[in-house]
């Protein structure tokens, strides 16, 4: 199994209280599979994601990437962040050559690679601008190129189209599908859309809080590219609202 | 062009109201010099070279103890910030001499570097060093923590990440502290050559008192504002043009 992750738990202390924000995860990933973490906020699905990313140690449990234990964030992972971590003061070019300036490269090289992930997200004619000039869509591409420019094996997404506008927003969705398809990367993407989720993940996991955990997992068999209104895309979609539903039936002694 | 306009008013103005003090007040002359007295020595001034001659060494002054001052301060603003723990340190210390004025030093800096150029440039370094120091710290702790990730995602080691992170993110505030401590650091340039300077604007002004002439005081002092404001505007210029370069400020379509 390439991502490994057993009977994880984490627990923050904050105001001298301990606050579980993750108990008993445990989750197996293979290579190149989509893997959409769904779920409410406060579900634990960004812990999880820092946690496998290496941005945070879980308290208790194991994970492993390729059978090496994470313990800090590698070079062969890359986090796209929700607020998308351009340098503003660096063009879309130099933003793009950031992830290369660690490797041992030729500067032309560099150069040239950088070059060819901003063509592959369609900004070619914008690389020298800064990302303060850019619509947030272009923005969202511009970190989906660096991440792709270090040739990554697994891509970490944490909700990475929050900001964008609906249309803009399922644009982005077709055009990581692709990616996604062309370069074979194993991609972690948080979201709390479950169209989202139903469109780009070879497995929904469903988490659910206080405390997080994972309610179940939904595999998603539609071949791609995926039409969001065909029947079978809806069977799945309707087959996830009640996952979410069950956890209200739950709460009814709450109701008057 | 309306900024040149308030401008042109508000000087009118005012010396209207200084030469209608000379002419209806019962001041000697050579106490309070009418307006056109100030001119004619601020010609003299000219004519004689003082003037040019006490701007060059004074701005001499200025360049070498601002950018010694900026340089280290930045240097070492960065490392403090960096290492908080450190920091928590050294910052008693700072606080401690933070609100000493730098003329307080004076004694001491004519003791130890004479008179000369000397002494004039370790005031203003002491009056531009901590606050530079100060706001490069703030700085570095307000630092975008997404870039500190993405930084060490990319596999950049400490060096790097201050230099190509931490730095140019810090500077803007950076370049707002430099901005400060320029003022600052003129205001005390005038002191430091006050006692430990033959020459230079702030020597005009001791000149100009032993003479007794009231005219070239006012002319130096005059010109000591001058170039203050004109070195306040061109910082401020370049501070503005270069947020621009470097693409904090946004144009066109904004972010």
């Amino acid at each position: 199994m390439f991502i490994n992750i057993e009977d994880v738990s984490k627990n923050y202390i904050q105001n001298k209280k301990t606050f579980c924000a993750m108990e008993h995860v445990s989750l197996q990933i293979e290579e190149g599979e989509f893997i959409c973490l769904l779920g409410p906020s406060g579900c634990g699905k960004t812990t999880l994601l820092n946690s496998i990313a290496g941005f945070e140690k879980v308290s208790e449990g194991r994970i492993a990437i390729a059978g090496n234990e994470v313990t800090a964030p590698s070079t062969k992972n890359v986090t796209i962040f929700q607020n998308y971590g351009l340098l503003p003061w660096r063009t879309v070019q130099k933003n793009v050559e950031l992830g290369l300036e660690g490797k041992k490269l030729a500067k032309k090289e560099r150069r040239e690679i950088a070059a060819r992930y901003i063509s592959l997200v369609g900004l070619s004619e914008f690389s020298k601008s800064h990302p303060g000039q850019l619509s947030g869509g272009m923005q969202q591409r511009v970190a989906i190129a660096r991440a792709l420019a270090v040739d990554p094996e697994i891509i970490f997404m944490d909700e990475p189209f929050g900001a964008l506008d609906a249309l803009t927003r399922m644009k982005m969705q077709d055009e990581i599908s692709s990616i996604w398809q062309e370069q074979k990367k194993t991609i972690i993407f948080v979201t709390h859309d479950i169209d989202e989720a139903v469109f780009l993940a070879d497995r929904v996991v469903i988490m659910t809080p206080n405390p997080g955990k994972i309610k179940s997992i939904v595999p998603v068999p539609l071949a791609r590219k995926r039409d969001r209104t065909s029947e079978d895309f809806l069977k799945i979609r309707d087959r996830i609202f009640t996952e979410f539903e069950m956890k209200q039936k739950d709460n009814t002694e709450f109701y008057i | 062009m309306k900024k040149v306009f308030h401008i042109a008013v508000s000087f009118i103005v005012l010396i209207s109201i200084w030469q209608l003090a000379v002419s209806f007040g019962s001041w000697n002359e050579s106490l309070f010099p009418s307006p056109l007295k100030v001119v004619q020595g601020f010609k003299e001034l000219m004519e004689s070279g003082t003037l040019a001659a006490g701007i060059k060494d004074s701005l001499y002054r200025f360049a070498v103890g601002y950018s010694i001052a900026a340089v280290s301060a930045i240097i070492i603003g960065m490392f403090l910030g960096w290492f908080r723990k450190l920091w928590n340190f050294v910052n008693p210390v700072v606080q401690l001499i933070r609100p000493i004025s730098p003329i307080a030093w004076l004694p001491f800096v004519v003791l130890w570097f004479g008179i000369g150029d000397l002494p004039a440039m370790v005031i203003i370094f002491i009056a531009a060093f901590f606050p530079i120091l100060l706001t490069t710290i703030s700085a570095v702790g307000k630092v975008d923590q997404t870039y500190i990730k993405v930084a060490k995602n990319f596999g950049l080691n400490q060096f790097q990440t201050l230099l190509k992170i931490v730095l140019p993110s810090a500077f803007p505030f950076i370049a707002t502290g430099l901005h400060l401590a320029l003022g600052t650091a003129w205001v005390f340039l005038v002191a430091g050559e006050m006692v430990g300077s033959q020459t230079g604007l702030g020597f005009m002004i001791i000149d100009a008192r032993n003479n007794l002439r009231a005219d070239m005081l006012l002319a130096s002092i005059l010109s000591i504002g001058l170039i203050g404001l004109i070195l306040d505007s061109l910082i401020g210029l370049a501070e503005k043009k270069l947020l621009k370069i470097s693409g904090f400020v946004p144009n066109e379509r904004g972010a």
